[in-house]
């Protein structure tokens, strides 16, 4: 595993005063928090400086850490010393906070992975199991459909001793028909195991649909361009229009200009009641890249010589 | 770390904003947090429950959505309720635009 320099992940130099690092991390994490930025590496970036700021943060747990800094650089090859069989012991602090992330073998490898949002099994009885919480994504055509999807998901699990594992599970699930971008599902007595004969916890999926070329969603209604010719906003045309769930004909009204939505009732995503699909006129027009091409749009320009295209900004 | 697989086969679930909704209690525990956290977020208005009191509140299920995202804000950024609040309404306002511009076709 790589040495982490946390002081570099925050931008700061290892001799700053602990009220500076808690206002780098605030610095980056209202730029990079997952839920606020639209940064592309966002959510990667976060976990780091989260990850930096939990081992900074407290004073013990810095000391522990500039101990082992000043024998590694970041990204150089890191082994703990035999001696840190044990890992360190710390009064406390973290510990109990749930996070969303899990922190890197590093960090673990240094202060033990109690400080994570993974739990151990805690005292004994009866206790219901936790719920967890996952993000699938999902196409379009599998919430037009609905039916079943294999998903796969990492889990970490702690045994009795304390040893972390990843527990590859793989689940069918069925996708209700008409489920939206962002929407949840509760697979009952899927999350975390009870203790004695305490009930599962659930799992919750969060469903993000996979970006698709040719439609846009907003909730339940699907946009696409629709790009015609000049005479075929002029005079009207029949169009035939793929749409996620097979073809359309559409019929394009005469005298249409760019932006205008023809509206397909009832042909967006299938929930109740089903969402509305919009196609969003544009025009395109053809190249005048021949002598009859120019010689075309001239003909046009003299029978619309009285035309004004910018009468605004004409004096 | 080791990897171990399993398999299993679900077949029931429920689209949780239109088919559940929540208590104050099962809310705290889908969201792993203390209630009075919650009971906290109500106050500001972030999260409104039906019910008179927090015995008898009724969360509709886009709350967990809400909640979690409230309660990840004021925990990574530690803010404070009423900044979430402030939050939260920032980014409804700002996924209204988001949601315009996608119907405009701007990206």
């Amino acid at each position: 595993m790589e040495f982490k320099d946390y002081y570099a992940v925050l931008g700061l130099e290892r001799t700053v005063a602990q009220d500076e690092i808690k206002r780098a991390y605030r610095k980056l994490a209202r730029k990079y928090h997952p839920d606020v930025s639209k940064e592309p590496d966002a959510e990667a970036r976060f976990k780091e400086v989260a990850e930096a700021y939990e081992a900074l943060k407290d004073v013990e747990k810095r000391a522990a850490y500039d101990d082992v800094g000043k024998r590694f650089k970041h990204g150089q090859e890191f082994n703990p010393p035999p001696e840190w069989t044990s890992g360190f012991e710390f009064s406390g602090g973290a510990e109990g906070e749930s996070q969303d992330f899990s922190r890197s073998d590093f960090f673990e490898s240094l202060f033990g992975h109690q400080a994570t949002g993974a739990r151990g099994p805690r005292g004994r009885g009866q206790r219901a199991g936790e719920d967890h919480h996952a993000k699938v994504q999902i196409d379009l055509l599998d919430a037009y459909r609905g039916g079943r999807r294999g998903i796969s998901l990492r889990v970490p699990r702690i045994d009795a001793s304390g040893r972390a594992s990843i527990e590859e599970r793989h689940l069918d699930v069925n996708i209700p028909k008409g489920i939206r971008d962002g929407q949840h599902l509760r697979l009952a007595g899927q999350g975390g195991p009870g203790q004695g004969d305490a009930p599962a916890g659930d799992l919750y999926l969060e469903i993000a649909f996979a970006p698709h070329p040719d439609f846009r969603l907003d909730g339940r209604d699907i946009y696409l361009d629709l790009p015609v010719a000049p005479w075929e906003a002029a005079l009207g045309a029949g169009v035939t229009v793929q749409i996620p769930d097979g073809n359309v004909q559409l019929t394009v009204p005469p005298g249409s200009s760019p932006g205008r939505k023809l509206r397909l009732k009832g042909r967006g995503l299938p929930s109740i009641p089903p969402g509305d699909l919009y196609a969003v006129l544009s025009i395109r027009l053809p190249p005048a890249d021949t002598p009859t091409a120019q010689d075309a749009y001239r003909r046009m320009a003299e029978a619309f010589s009285d035309f004004q295209p910018r009468p605004a900004l004409e004096t | 770390m080791p990897m171990n697989t399993t398999s299993r086969t679900v077949t029931h679930c429920v689209i949780v904003e239109e088919d559940v909704q929540f208590t104050l209690i099962e809310l705290s525990r889908v969201c792993r947090t203390e209630v009075d956290q919650l009971v906290e977020l109500v106050m500001e208005g972030v999260l409104t429950p039906s019910g008179a009191d927090p015995e008898r509140w009724r969360f509709g299920g886009a709350t967990l959505k809400r909640a979690r995202v409230a309660l990840r804000l004021t925990r990574d950024l530690e803010l404070s309720a009423a900044s979430t609040a402030l939050v939260l309404d920032l980014l409804d306002e700002i996924d209204a635009l988001r949601s315009r511009l996608r119907r405009l076709g701007g990206d």
